[in-house]
Formats: C-alpha cells, sequence, structure tokens
C-alpha cells in the first residue's frame, strides 16, 4: 500500500527565493511527524503546500493521486484538516456555525448527523458548553482548540498543524496540546510544525530538521535530541536548551 | 421687507411634492446603483480578463467627472447619437453612473479588507470559490463596507439636487423656478431652507449615529 | 461649418480656453482657501476645548448635510437679501467652495493630528523634545503624511463642484462649451471635450492620492 503522503523533489521558489529544495518525504497512515527548524526553513511552507495553499514544482501524492496546480483541490482539501497559527475562525459566525460550515456546504452531510458530532467533539475538547459564542468571546486557547474541532469535524484521514501555539499565552499552551495527544493516541495521522520541544519530543514518531528549505536530519525523537547528527541541528537544540536554563548572573 | 406668509402657504403644495421628487430620486438612485455595484464588484473579485479593464475604466472615469458633466451628456448630447432620455430618465441614468462607481470602490476596499488568511482558511475546509465569497469576504466585507456605503447612499440623496440643472422638478428646480416667475426670493429660500433642513440634517444625524455604532460593531456580544 | 470635429475644436479652443482659465480660477482660489481655512479648523479642534469643538462640529455638520448646490443658491439668492451685499457669481461660488472645503480638509487635520498614536507623544517627550519640538520634528511630519492623500480628494472633489458655478451664472468652460454649442450643435464633441477636460485634471490628482496613501501606509 502506497503511503498517504508522498513528496518526491520537491520544490518551491517565491520569486528569487528558493523555499524549499528537492523535498523527499513519506508519511504513513497513523504515523506523527513533527518539523522542527529555525524561522524561514520552510517548515510552513512545505504544511501549505500539502494542502495546495501554495503550489510548488515535483511530485506531490496524497494517497496515491499526483497532485499539482490543476487538480480539484476542494476535493482533496476535504481530506486534510489545516490548523493555523493565528486561529482564522470566521468572526461572523458562532462556534457551531464554524464548525458546521465545511460538512454541510462542501460535504452536504445531513445536518443532524454532523451536530451530533461537533458536539461530541466540542465535549471531547471540553468546550461542550460554547456551541452558541462568537469567536471574540473566546480566549485564544479556546479559539485554537474550536479549529482543530472544525478541521476534525470534516472527517479528514491527516491533520496539519502549523504552529499552533505560537501566538498562545503560555498558560493556554497546555490545553491545545492535550489535544493534539489524545489525536495521536486515537492514531491519527498528524503533521506538526512546532516550536514546543519538549511536546515535540513527547508526541513525535518521527522528527524532521529542516534548514534553509531541506530536511537537513531526520530520526526516531529519542535519538535526534539527545545526538544529533548535524552540526546545524546541535546549534539549534542548544538555543533551546539555553532557553529551558538560563544560566543565573554573576 | 414683509415676508408674504400666503403665498408661502401657496406653494407648499408643489415643495412637498418636490420633496417628495428628491426622496424618490434618492431612493431609486440607491436602489440602481447598489445593482451596478455589486455587478462591478463582482467582476473585479473574479478578476474577468476584459471585463475587469472595462469595470475599473468606467469607475475612474465616473469618479473623476462632475455629476454634472455627466448629466448633461447624458440628457443634451445622447439625443444626437440616437438616445433620447426625458430630464427624469437622465436624472437616473447619471446618478446611477456616478453612484455605481461610488459604490463599486466601497465594496471593492471592503472585500480588500478582508485577511487573506480567513481566505485561506475557508480553502482549507474546502470551500469553493462561489462558496467563499458567499460565507467568507462577503459578510465580513459587508461589515467593513457598511459605513462607507450608508454615507455613499446620503451623497446619492444630496446629488440629486444636481438633476435640477435638467429641468426636473425637484427641490432647487422647483425653488429657482418660483424665485424666476414671482420673485419671491426671501420666503422662497425660506422653504427650500426648511425643506432641506428636514430632509438632509436628521439623515447626517442618523448616519453619525450609525457609524458611532458600526465602529463598534463586531460579532458577538 | 468645420468639416471635421478637430477643425472645430481648433476653432474654438481660445474660446473654450478662456472658459477653462475661469474654472480653474474658482477651482485653485477654493483650494487655496481651504487648505488654510481647514488648517486653522484642525488645529483649533486638536486643542480639545469643548465649546470651541461643539462649534466646529456644528459648523461642519451644517456644511456636511446640506448639499453644495443648495449652499450655492442660498449665498447667492440669499445674501443680498440678508446683508444687502451682493457677491459676483464668481465670488460667491468661491466663497462657497472654501467654505465648504475648509470643513473637510479640516477634519482632515484634526484626524491627522488626533490618529497619531500616544506613545509617539509620549517617546518623544521620554527625549526630552520640548512641546514646540515634538509637533515640529515627530507629529507633524507624521500627520502629514496622514493628511495629505485625503488632503487631495478633498481637491478633486472641488475641481469638480466647481462645475456647480455655471447654474449661478458664472461664464465658465460649460457655459462656454454651451455658447459653442447653441452655434454649431455640435453637442456630443462639445460635452465630450468638457468630460476629458475635467478628468485630465481630476484622475492625476486621484492617482497621486492612491499612490501616496500606498506609499505612506507602509512607512
Amino acid at each position: 500500500m502506497s503511503a498517504l503522503i508522498e513528496l518526491s523533489g520537491f520544490s518551491k521558489r517565491f520569486g528569487d527565493t528558493q523555499v524549499l529544495r528537492e523535498i523527499d518525504l513519506r508519511v504513513e497512515r497513523g504515523e506523527v511527524v513533527v518539523i522542527i527548524g529555525p524561522s524561514g526553513c520552510g517548515k510552513s511552507t512545505l504544511l501549505r503546500c500539502l494542502n495546495g495553499l501554495e503550489i510548488g514544482e515535483g511530485g506531490l501524492q496524497f494517497a496515491g493521486e499526483a497532485l499539482d496546480a490543476g487538480s480539484d483541490w476542494s476535493r482533496v482539501r476535504q481530506r486534510i484538516g489545516m490548523v493555523f497559527q493565528s486561529y482564522q475562525l470566521f468572526p461572523h459566525m458562532t462556534v457551531l456555525e464554524n464548525i458546521l460550515l465545511g460538512p454541510l456546504q462542501v460535504q452536504k452531510r445531513a445536518r443532524a448527523e454532523v451536530q451530533a458530532q461537533a458536539e461530541a467533539l466540542l465535549t471531547r475538547v471540553g468546550l461542550g458548553e460554547r456551541a452558541g459564542a462568537y469567536p471574540r468571546e473566546l480566549s485564544g486557547g479556546q479559539q485554537q482548540r474550536i479549529a482543530i474541532v472544525r478541521a476534525l469535524c470534516m472527517n479528514p484521514e491527516v491533520m496539519l498543524f502549523d504552529e499552533v501555539t505560537a501566538a498562545l499565552d503560555p498558560e493556554m499552551v497546555k490545553e491545545v496540546l492535550d489535544v493534539i495527544l489524545d489525536l495521536a493516541d486515537g492514531g491519527m495521522t498528524l503533521l506538526i510544525v512546532t516550536h514546543e520541544m519538549a511536546f515535540a519530543r513527547a508526541v513525535a514518531d518521527r522528527i524532521l530538521f529542516m534548514d534553509e528549505g531541506r530536511i537537513a536530519e531526520e530520526g526516531e525523537p529519542q535519538a535526534f535530541f539527545s545526538a544529533p547528527r548535524t552540526a546545524r541541528a546541535q546549534q539549534f537544540l542548544e538555543r533551546f536548551s539555553y532557553l529551558q536554563n538560563v544560566p543565573r548572573r554573576k | 421687507m414683509t415676508f408674504d406668509w400666503a403665498f408661502l402657504l401657496g406653494t407648499l403644495p408643489a415643495f412637498f411634492r418636490a420633496l417628495g421628487l428628491t426622496v424618490e430620486l434618492g431612493l431609486i438612485a440607491i436602489a440602481t446603483s447598489s445593482l451596478v455595484a455589486l455587478l462591478c464588484s463582482s467582476v473585479l473579485l473574479l478578476r474577468l480578463p476584459v471585463l475587469g479593464v472595462l469595470v475599473r475604466a468606467y469607475v475612474e472615469l465616473a469618479r473623476n467627472t462632475p455629476l454634472l458633466i455627466q448629466l448633461f451628456f447624458i440628457y443634451f448630447a445622447l439625443p444626437s447619437l440616437g438616445l433620447k432620455l426625458s430630464g427624469y430618465s437622465s436624472a437616473i441614468v447619471a446618478l446611477t453612473f456616478m453612484g455605481g462607481a461610488y459604490l463599486t470602490e466601497v465594496l471593492r476596499a471592503g472585500i480588500e479588507a478582508v485577511p487573506r488568511t480567513q481566505v485561506e482558511a475557508g480553502m482549507a475546509i474546502g470551500l469553493s470559490r462561489w462558496q467563499l465569497f458567499r460565507h467568507v469576504i462577503l459578510p465580513q466585507a459587508g461589515v467593513f463596507s457598511l459605513p462607507a456605503l450608508f454615507a455613499n447612499f446620503i451623497f446619492l440623496v444630496k446629488e440629486t439636487t444636481v438633476v435640477s440643472a435638467v429641468a426636473v422638478p425637484e427641490l432647487l428646480y422647483t425653488t429657482k423656478n418660483y424665485i424666476g416667475l414671482y420673485s419671491k426670493t426671501y420666503e422662497m429660500l425660506a422653504v427650500m431652507t426648511a425643506l432641506c433642513v428636514l430632509l438632509f440634517v436628521p439623515l447626517s444625524l442618523l448616519f453619525r449615529a450609525l457609524e458611532r455604532r458600526l465602529r463598534h460593531a463586531q460579532f458577538g456580544s | 461649418m468645420p468639416s471635421s470635429g478637430l477643425e472645430l475644436l481648433w476653432q474654438v479652443a481660445p474660446q473654450l480656453g478662456r472658459g477653462a482659465i475661469q474654472t480653474l480660477a474658482i477651482a485653485l482660489a477654493a483650494i487655496l482657501c481651504s487648505t488654510l481655512g481647514g488648517l486653522l479648523y484642525g488645529v483649533l479642534g486638536s486643542l480639545g476645548r469643548r465649546a470651541l469643538d461643539a462649534l466646529l462640529r456644528f459648523y461642519l455638520e451644517l456644511f456636511r448635510a446640506i448639499p453644495l448646490l443648495v449652499w450655492l443658491y442660498l449665498f447667492f439668492f440669499g445674501l443680498p437679501l440678508l446683508t444687502g451685499v451682493s457677491l459676483s457669481s464668481f465670488a460667491c461660488a468661491v466663497l462657497v467652495l472654501s467654505l465648504w472645503g475648509a470643513s473637510e480638509v479640516g477634519e482632515v487635520v484634526r484626524g491627522g493630528l488626533q490618529s497619531l498614536p500616544r506613545a509617539q507623544r509620549e517617546a518623544g517627550l521620554a527625549l526630552g523634545l520640548s512641546t514646540w519640538q515634538l509637533y515640529r520634528l515627530v507629529l507633524i511630519p507624521q500627520a502629514l503624511k496622514r493628511m495629505t492623500p485625503p488632503t487631495i480628494n478633498v481637491y478633486t472633489r472641488l475641481i469638480k463642484g466647481s462645475s456647480l458655478a455655471v447654474l449661478i451664472g458664472v461664464i465658465e468652460v460649460i457655459k462656454v462649451g454651451q455658447q459653442i454649442i447653441e452655434r454649431t450643435h455640435e453637442h456630443v464633441l462639445i460635452y465630450g471635450t468638457l468630460f476629458v477636460f475635467f478628468f485630465l485634471i481630476c484622475y492625476p490628482l486621484s492617482l497621486a492620492s492612491r499612490a501616496l496613501e500606498r506609499r505612506w501606509s507602509y512607512a
């Protein structure tokens, strides 16, 4: 059986800037892949290419189907959930309307069935009471959990998380990460871009370290975090371990 | 100078008809201009190749020339091109020509104010172009545009005074006509001023109130 | 009868030109007065005096609410009756356009000064700048950038508004055009030319306003 996502020699440029260089990547069903790397290394662009928000060059397959600019992306995106750093709930709709929009309008499913699923998912992320609220009445952490539910309610085969805790106050990070851990435990295929190293280590089956548009190193989280092979990965991780343990001033 | 109340009262029915016509022209112009603007802004949003250029040219032309010239062209020049319109029809065509362009600009600005990331979030759940427009862009653009839309509606009602130049018997034409016929300048100016204040000041105040509301209008609570 | 439209245009060009100068004179005079009046209005409005604000507000609302053409008629027909002073129709057009323009420019100036973030004022003061230095070096340069594009828009509205002068009997470009039409019956040609005339003046101003707004919105 083919991999769920398969990239081969995949590149992306914005004008003169080469953002992704010849990426080769296979993601199997049920796998949790965490992508880390310095700002501007192309990790967010990689996620955006996977659901057609950016169109690159080279091989890109989803569930065995080759994808390019001419593909029916609306159909593909129903099978790929995506969550953004800045939540991007629709401000003019209630929580429930946000969640139902895709299933009702795009997938043409029956309201009763979808609403039951939405309510179950809301309860699962601890927000069963907030279905009638508008986004601006909610905290950042609550909005982000709603955004995850909105993507989940489409019954996707994979979820893409693009720095979903980067805009959150520290005390709200946990409630969002807990939801993602829960999904990983449930066997969902996940691609996660994050700066939370401890979380990456805890959730990942495989770590991809990206640098200057390439996958510079990949491996199991234990091995990667305890003994990175490349100099760039070592430098990158040192900066994080420094932040975890800033030396006391003399 | 004596103020001729009797004369003034005698002209009141004509003035109220004139006021009615001003309001009527204003409302029709608002409706037709909105229709033109909806069509034009859809063309711009969908980036249609040839039509898009035409719409942009129309908007620039209509916004950068005086209504009076547009009106004179339609009323005096179009007949020699084989299209003869009455003063009333010319008035509506001219107001629509100008108003449509102004409202197109308002809607375009509202649509551009919707963040790109909102569109992406819609795309990410698989919404089609039309669904994106209808469920994500239009409702938000509408709220962004609302104050400017109202301002332009009022602007259109005010601009109806210009069509007095082609003998449409609205407020201003009636005033000028009576001044010319009976030389009762004082009385006629008084009636015109009173009716203008009656019509435009409440409109203006209503708009201020709406604007204050809308500036803080957000979805929820 | 001239054989072609271009030939006719060439013949009537001096006459139309004289009319155009009248139109431009009205517009330029109004632009000048509006700018000076608007600056005064804006500074007075940013002082934060309650009574003064109410007065300015009243003046602004009055000129905004009532259509320009109504003001033209009121001043043209009404002023002689009320004051005994009879203005020429030219002076009357300049006066009304200026009063209207001053309130519009004034709101732009006031808004420009008030829209600056409070922190900018505080940052300037924290550096030890005097109030005069603060305004001259920090606030005015920033406000100027915000004020210029909308002020240019008021100018184009004044130029378009100057066309209304024909309705109180100023012999300007439209009136001259109508006189030529009476002789030649070339409606399309003359009104078309007037269309182009106003467009050629207003469009570059609109473009400039938009370009400045785009350039300075990132600054």
